[in-house]
């Protein structure tokens, strides 16, 4: 069977092959999904994306900080069924603050440089999602289990 | 842009969309040589058909279903099968018929053909694909062509051509297949020529036999053979076989038929014939530059070359891996006929002869040393049985497989295994034992005070019940043997007690197989043959019906002998441990056999059975394996690794294991469902499972590492997916 180091190495060139994910977050027990731009740490403990005060996502985390993430490299061809490969991961979210957010906003400008202008402003927050599970979804029906240890 | 052409309007930039075969033919057509008249249909036809129809996706899903490396032989032909089981349910899309159809009508109007693969890469001098792909003989009629392209079309996913694609990295995304349509030679006399023998690079060899050249290449007809000097073309030596029997056209297709006396005493070929093909093979080989193999037909004098590619050995590459050794297996009806006539007319009844003879034998009068000899004794039949059922046994399970292919040829399933149904007929001998047990656990069920005296592990050996059972274990064992890959026999009687009133407290499994409906599927079967070919199709039936049985009672006969052996190894074990020299288990015969040899010696026990680490940060959820047993469970998992795991099973739990043994198969009809590490449709488990209708998945080698007794695990043997949690 494939080995721990395999999977994290098979999701880290996933998370540095694709630019954007599906957020996944709920209000009032209503799901609601967007699409966020995404980094990885490499310790794949995290996932960092960043997004104004006023839009829904936040004020949902705000209330309720569970979510859900999926990363897919699909290319919307047929072939995608047996080829493409999903990642959901679940986890907590926390906004990024005190002398944790020049290190990770350097980090997340490194793979979204055109978003500098969007992060610096003050109305924008850079959030940190502390993963706890990846489920990988690939040959169309194989799922695994990561669980992160804290 | 057409997607027929005719052979000599092939072109050198061509190559790519005819394939090999039918690339050579038209430069040797070019040059002169005399080749049939043909047609060739271009990849890009089959390109059309599979993505036009959906199928492209389709094949790719089922061929990516699991890491290929992972994939045994009978899961890459439950593959294959599934593939091909598309082919003919998909018609040719009507553009892409239309297309074919005025070409073919025109040249092959009321002539029989031959429908030959080509596909790119098959033929080359690194690849040699001979034999993998398909092709078929005396096809008659437009429609009827059409319909033996898609066959050839779907030949490409065979399990052979799978392994060798993968093996000699070609792009299985890439692949495609090109049709030859030849016009049929009704040569008198056919055969192949190796212009370098592969065993000796200074000889040609020719072989020769009456009749079509298909009753030799799938080795049905032993040929005439001749050894050349290749330099020379001097001729060595003729090798002359026992002439008996021939292949011709008849009605649609072949026929193999005993050959006429006169023809049998003489050689197919003169010397001066032989001279003549030997110039043919040389001629080739000059215009390719490498030394070809060619199949040739001699009709009315004229010599034909029907085919012809470079030579080629097989890579070392899978060396270590048996999968192309089992795809050798892949035997005719008449091999098989006479393999199946050998095992139960000789093997079987040797077998059994040779374990009653060894139950027979009194070993207390023996010493130590005489004892030490007959357990190495009894080790040498095992091994000897063992190696029988490789060579003998194992490829007969092919019969399956040949009517399997022949009934969904014909009858066209929606479900590729429906043929399954058929060849079970409720005459299994682990069926037997399960109705045996089930007999016994009745009068437990039906009597508290029996079933309180077996809970005390006491029977009364006088009574109906404990003649039964005696009885029972006289002919099945006390079902403690060979659980995994150790031989473990030290149950005795406490393990059936507990079985049976474990049977006993829940409601008797039935056989899920109707004999009404094995009756209907038979008729309508048989139907749909005129009378010739009738007596085939029931011939061909009844020797899958052979094969099914053998696939589990060949373990059961196979289990007689072992416990034989393991009788004189408990012997063995017995006297040491009365002499004090034993501490734990000793399994390895060899170690009894030491020490009963030399008294000073101290035998090694077996280690403790080795818990796989699960890795708590990476679990399966979700596995994707063969599904072997259509339905759903839902259950807790009993993970199978030693015979007490078995003798603790309960009812409603799911069967985890590395394969369903013949010997363990008692527990099958208390069970939910089976998940099996060893893959396939056609292998005992599976076998079992369906006749009680029970879902099961094979083919999950993490099953017994990542699944543990008491897991909830939900078993989907519609799709082949087992859940975990």
């Amino acid at each position: 069977m494939e080995k721990t180091s395999q999977l994290k190495k098979f999701l880290k060139d996933l998370f540095s092959s694709q630019r954007l994910a599906v957020l996944a977050t709920q209000s009032k027990r209503q799901p609601y999904g967007n699409l966020v731009a995404f980094m990885a740490t490499d310790d794949l403990k995290h996932l960092l994306f960043a997004t104004t005060r006023a839009t829904r996502k936040y004020a949902n985390i705000s209330k309720n900080p569970r979510v859900a993430m999926v990363m897919d490299n699909r290319s919307n061809q047929e072939a995608d069924f047996h080829q493409a490969a999903a990642v959901t991961a679940t986890g907590v979210v926390k906004e990024v603050e005190g002398s944790e957010k020049e290190p990770l906003l350097r980090l997340y400008l490194s793979k979204h440089p055109y978003l500098k202008d969007f992060v610096s402003s003050p109305t924008c927050a850079l959030l940190k999602m502390n993963v706890e599970t990846y489920y990988v979804v690939r040959q169309f029906q194989n799922v695994m289990e990561l669980h992160i240890k804290k | 842009m057409s997607l027929i052409i005719p052979l000599h309007q092939i072109k050198e930039e061509d190559r790519e969309q005819f394939g090999g075969k039918a690339f050579s033919l038209a430069i040797l057509s070019r040059i002169g040589m005399n080749v049939p008249d043909a047609l060739c249909v271009k990849t890009e036809a089959y390109k059309q058909f599979v993505n036009f129809a959906g199928l492209r996706e389709r094949i790719l899903l089922e061929v990516n279903r699991k890491n290929f490396q992972e994939m045994r032989w009978e899961e890459m032909w439950d593959a294959a099968l599934r593939i091909r089981n598309m082919f003919l349910q998909t018609p040719i899309p009507s553009e892409i018929a239309e297309a074919l159809r005025s070409p073919i009508e025109e040249r092959f109007k009321d002539k029989a053909v031959v429908v030959r693969s080509s596909a790119p890469g098959e033929d080359s001098s690194q690849a040699s694909f001979a034999g993998l792909h398909e092709s078929y003989i005396n096809i008659r009629g437009t429609e009827a062509i059409l319909e033996h392209v898609r066959l050839v079309w779907a030949s490409l996913w065979s399990d052979a051509a799978l392994l060798y694609r993968q093996e000699l990295g070609l792009d299985i995304e890439k692949s495609a297949m090109a049709v030859l349509i030849q016009e049929i030679v009704n040569g008198e006399r056919s055969g192949v020529a190796f212009g370098k023998n592969p065993n000796d690079g200074s000889q040609s060899v020719i072989e020769a036999v009456y009749g079509l050249n298909a009753g030799l290449v799938d080795g049905t007809v032993e040929p005439d053979r001749w050894l050349l000097d290749r330099a020379t073309g001097k001729i060595l030596r003729h090798i002359v076989p026992n002439r008996e029997k021939w292949m011709i056209s008849s009605g649609e297709g072949t026929h193999l038929e005993a050959l006429p006396v006169d023809q049998a005493s003489v050689p197919p070929l003169t010397v001066g014939e032989v001279e003549r093909i030997f110039g043919l093979t040389i001629r080739v080989e000059k215009e390719f530059g490498t030394p070809q193999d060619v199949e040739w037909t001699l009709k009315a004098d004229a010599l034909y070359l029907l085919q012809s590619r470079p030579i080629t050995a097989l890579s070392s590459k899978t060396a270590g891996d048996k999968r192309p050794w089992y795809l050798t297996l892949r035997r005719s009806f008449e091999n098989l006929k006479a393999l199946r006539k050998r095992i139960e007319g000789q093997l079987i009844p040797a077998m059994v002869d040779e374990a009653e003879c060894l139950a027979r034998q009194d070993w207390t009068a023996l010493s130590d040393i005489q004892l030490a000899d007959e357990i190495a004794r009894r080790m040498d039949i095992h091994g000897r049985w063992v190696a029988i059922y490789w060579s003998d046994f194992i490829p007969f399970a092919h019969g399956m497989r040949l009517f399997g292919q022949f009934y969904n040829d014909t009858v066209r399933p929606e479900d590729p295994y429906e043929f399954m149904d058929l060849l079970g007929s409720g005459q299994l001998k682990s069926l037997e034992r399960n109705q045996g047990l089930e007999e016994m656990a009745s009068m437990v069920r039906e009597d508290r005070s029996l079933a309180l005296s077996l809970k005390e592990f006491k029977t009364d050996e006088d009574e109906g019940f404990g003649r039964m059972l005696d009885e029972f274990i006289r002919k099945f064992g006390d079902l403690s043997c060979s659980i995994g890959e150790e031989i473990q026999c030290s149950q005795g009687r406490e393990g059936i007690f507990r079985l049976l009133l474990e049977m006993a407290a829940h409601p008797p499994a039935k056989q899920k197989m109707e004999p009404r409906r094995v009756e209907y599927l038979t008729a309508s079967f048989l139907d749909r043959f005129e009378e010739e070919q009738r007596g085939f199709a029931s011939e061909l039936l009844d020797l899958g019906r052979a094969s099914y049985r053998l696939r589990d009672d060949d373990n059961i006969y196979l289990g007689r002998i072992e416990k034989q052996m393991v009788a004189a190894m408990d012997e063995g074990r017995r006297r040491l441990e009365k002499q004090g020299r034993i501490k734990g288990d000793v399994t390895d015969p060899k170690e009894l056999i030491e020490a009963l040899k030399s008294p000073r010696y101290l035998p090694k026990t077996r280690l403790s059975i080795e818990k796989v680490e699960i890795a708590s940060e990476l679990k399966a959820r979700q596995i994707v394996g063969q599904p072997a047993g259509p339905g759903i469970a839902k259950g807790k998992a009993r993970v199978i690794l030693s015979s007490s795991d078995l003798l603790n099973f309960k009812s409603g739990e799911i069967l985890v294991c590395n394969a369903v043994e013949p010997n363990m198969t008692f527990v099958v009809p208390l069970s939910a469902g089976i998940i099996e590490r060893r893959g396939g449709m056609l292998i005992h488990g599976a076998i079992i499972a369906r006749e009680y209708g029970i879902p099961c998945v094979t083919g999950i080698p993490e099953a017994t590492s990542q699944i543990q007794t008491g897991n909830q695990v939900t078993v989907d043997g519609y799709l082949g997916i087992v859940t975990i949690g």
